[in-house]
């Protein structure tokens, strides 16, 4: 991207809990330089400042689970010369996608007195479902130094360099010693994508995939590991079933465990 | 007739997604609403039939900015309903990484969502232009909230290493070390900000609010305890639905919460230490008093000196429990499950957190109650506000909305949190 003016930054927010734009505000040894860079033109969370209509780069956070908010993201879409979808509500619906396997109308009754108040759409649906995106970042919550790289590669006109291999690499790399192996503990590491440096290993438990599916996952493979290790059905639908339970390789696996 | 309306389709410096409506007709303020439209994402429908060990990862991601409240609420509600009891270091393990959750959310707080009302700026980043030094440290105080939350975490956003029973991992004595040099500045910082927010310019505004929080024996309240208030409640957490409804508005996706018999209530920094100052530490009880903060602080605006005060305590508490650690010998303590119904709450920097579960015989969620600090304090901050307008009816436009959504600030508001929930219109007629 080449400027005569600085590129101006938008950040907004769907269906989510905050976090993953509450890393840029975390970005505390960076935050400064990155405001240097760029103009924050419309960043709720952080300003009541407002400017323009049009933005260089849109970081959109939350999943579509509302009518209004899947006409909103065409609006943020138009207004926009690059998209990037950050954290998992975006990239894959989110835990709130969990509604995707009942009928949302069910959930309604549960949470609220009044459902006739509440309009919601029957599913949580991933950003790219509705427009065109032009990366995807992963993660719940992201990476802030992901998140980093991202904005400037897209700045400097570069790839990003994120890899999609598995949280396996993250931990040979940490020098954690392999909690399935070692341990007999359940992990999820072996079908999701880094990201996250491996931390859960690093903690002695098993990776629960905050950044999804890696690139080509063998879930299959994996469920008979957990199996091997006393896993029942239940428990496997249940940890495809998490944070990016809507992402295919992971829906289509915890299908199999279904009741 | 004259009518006028003050309108903010999407406020600003909050968590979440919200708006603001006040309506007044003949120079009286005729209906306020704090809109709250971000859409509803139903955990508690969604956590039914799962294990009471996902409680802590689920709930964390209601909020991004006080994961561990959630962790710590429904932490302590599973260990109620298996009746176990996390102690010694476990337990002070626990309010040292909730101390980094409050020194991270107040300085996020003071310096980047509300000292820009008070100093007329749009943002902090704006701020930072004039004020770089006070910006800079403020970060750095950020900073270092978030570094004790990496360290028994694992992570600052939805922590990894907290567990029904304990912890997965526990952190040596040595891990710390580097920790003390920090958090004394940190103290010493946070010290200097009583002094700073406390010069800020005050509207003349108070109100008689019924302040809600926990209250612990023998510390200032983080994780458990009674619930008390100023008007005479004294409940321990199994009575507390006994206490308190939560009721559902059309304008808004996160439900009201009001006290069965007084209404409306207040919970947050302010109920905190107007209940428990006895129990700050040392130095943040010296810093309240420099400044002449004196209980009952009854001006919601001056909750920003108080979440000053309560970051100077988070930083002593800290130091406290780090030079008192020992290494436990296990990381978490044994838990069988069986069924039965668990209450929990803690304090999060923006007011109680609530949770409640009922669980069949292998653990397994029944049912699950989850009441936000936010949706308690919907009520307070629209009358707040009625309030505000009403005696302030003389100004612009621009400068009442902007003071409006000054006064929702002042509440460290958290949508995402109650939508398990803001929009500022006023309407002059």
């Amino acid at each position: 991207m080449s400027h005569k003016h600085k590129p101006k930054l938008a950040v907004w927010k769907f269906a989510s809990c905050d976090g993953c734009q509450l890393s840029l505000l975390d970005c505390e040894d960076e935050l400064l330089a990155v405001a240097g860079q760029i103009e924050i033109a419309n960043f709720l969370e952080a300003s009541r400042a407002v400017t323009g209509r049009s933005y260089d780069i849109s970081l959109v956070e939350g999943s579509i689970t509302t009518p209004h908010d899947a006409e909103r993201i065409h609006k943020i879409r138009r207004a926009s010369k690059v998209l990037i979808t950050i954290g998992a509500c975006a990239t894959a619906g989110g835990i709130q996608a969990l509604r995707n396997f009942k009928d949302v109308r069910d959930f309604t009754n549960i949470v609220y007195a009044n459902p006739s108040y509440i309009e919601t759409l029957n599913k949580s649906t991933p950003i790219s479902d509705h427009i065109y995106v032009d990366f995807e970042l992963r993660g719940c919550p992201i990476n802030k130094y992901q998140l980093v790289e991202v904005l400037s590669a897209f700045l400097f006109e570069r790839k990003p360099n994120i890899p999609k291999h598995s949280v396996c690499i993250e931990c040979k790399q940490r020098g954690n010693i392999c909690v399935m192996v070692a341990h007999g503990t359940p992990c999820l590491g072996p079908v999701t994508q880094a990201g996250c440096g491996a931390i859960c290993p690093a903690y002695n438990r098993g990776c629960y995939s905050c950044f999804g599916p890696k690139e080509t996952p063998n879930t299959g493979s994996l469920s008979t590991q957990w199996k091997k290790l006393g896993a029942d059905g239940d428990s496997l639908m249940r940890a495809f079933r998490g944070f990016n339970a809507y992402a295919d390789p992971f829906r289509k696996e915890s299908e199999i465990y279904e009741k | 007739m004259r009518s006028r309306t003050i309108k903010v389709d999407a406020l600003a410096r909050v968590e979440g997604e919200g708006g603001l409506f006040v309506k007044i007709k003949n120079r009286m303020v005729v209906d306020v609403k704090l809109n709250i439209y971000e859409p509803p994402r139903f955990f508690e429908a969604f956590l039914r039939g799962r294990m009471y060990s996902e409680a802590p990862d689920i709930t964390a991601r209601i909020c991004g900015i006080c994961p561990i409240a959630y962790q710590m609420s429904s932490v302590t509600a599973m260990e109620d309903a298996f009746g176990i009891k996390v102690d010694g270091q476990l337990c002070a393990l626990r309010r040292l990484i909730y101390c980094g959750e409050w020194i991270e959310s107040h300085a996020l707080h003071i310096f980047f969502l509300h000292a820009p009302d008070f100093l007329g700026y749009e943002d902090a980043i704006r701020m930072a232009k004039d004020f770089p030094e006070a910006v800079e440290k403020a970060l750095k105080l950020k900073k270092i909230g978030n570094e004790l939350m990496i360290l028994i975490g694992g992570r600052e956003i939805h922590p990894i290493n907290v567990k029904v029973g304990g912890f997965y991992r526990v952190p040596a004595r040595k891990d710390f070390q580097p920790f003390v040099e920090q958090l004394k500045w940190a103290r010493d910082f946070a010290i200097d900000t009583v002094k700073l927010v406390a010069g800020f310019n005050f509207p003349d505004f108070e109100r008689d609010y019924e302040f809600v929080a926990l209250r612990h024996p023998d510390e200032y309240p983080l994780i458990g305890g009674r619930l008390v208030s100023n008007k005479g409640l004294d409940i321990s957490l199994q009575e507390y639905e006994r206490h308190f409804e939560e009721t559902h508005v059309p304008h808004s996706t996160s439900l009201h919460s009001h006290h069965l018999q007084h209404g409306e209530y207040h919970v947050g920094p302010m109920a905190r230490f107007n209940l428990n100052c006895n129990q700050l530490s040392p130095m943040a009880k010296q810093a309240a008093v420099d400044v002449k903060l004196k209980t009952p602080v009854l001006n919601p605006f001056k909750s920003i000196i108080v979440r000053a005060v309560e970051t100077v305590f988070a930083c002593e508490e800290a130091l406290r429990i780090i030079e008192q650690y020992e290494m436990p010998e296990n990381p978490s303590v044994e838990v069988t499950p069986h069924a039965g119904v668990g209450f929990g709450a803690s304090e999060a920097p923006r007011g109680t957190l609530y949770h409640r579960y009922r669980l069949d015989h292998n653990g397994r969620i029944a049912d699950a109650k989850i009441v936000p600090p936010t949706s308690q304090n919907q009520k307070v901050i629209e009358s707040d506000l009625k309030e505000y307008v009403s005696k302030n009816m003389a100004l612009s436009n621009d400068k009442l909305t902007w003071q409006c959504e000054q006064a929702v600030r002042n509440y460290d508001p958290c949508i995402s949190c109650s939508c398990h929930f803001l929009k500022l219109h006023i309407e002059r007629e």
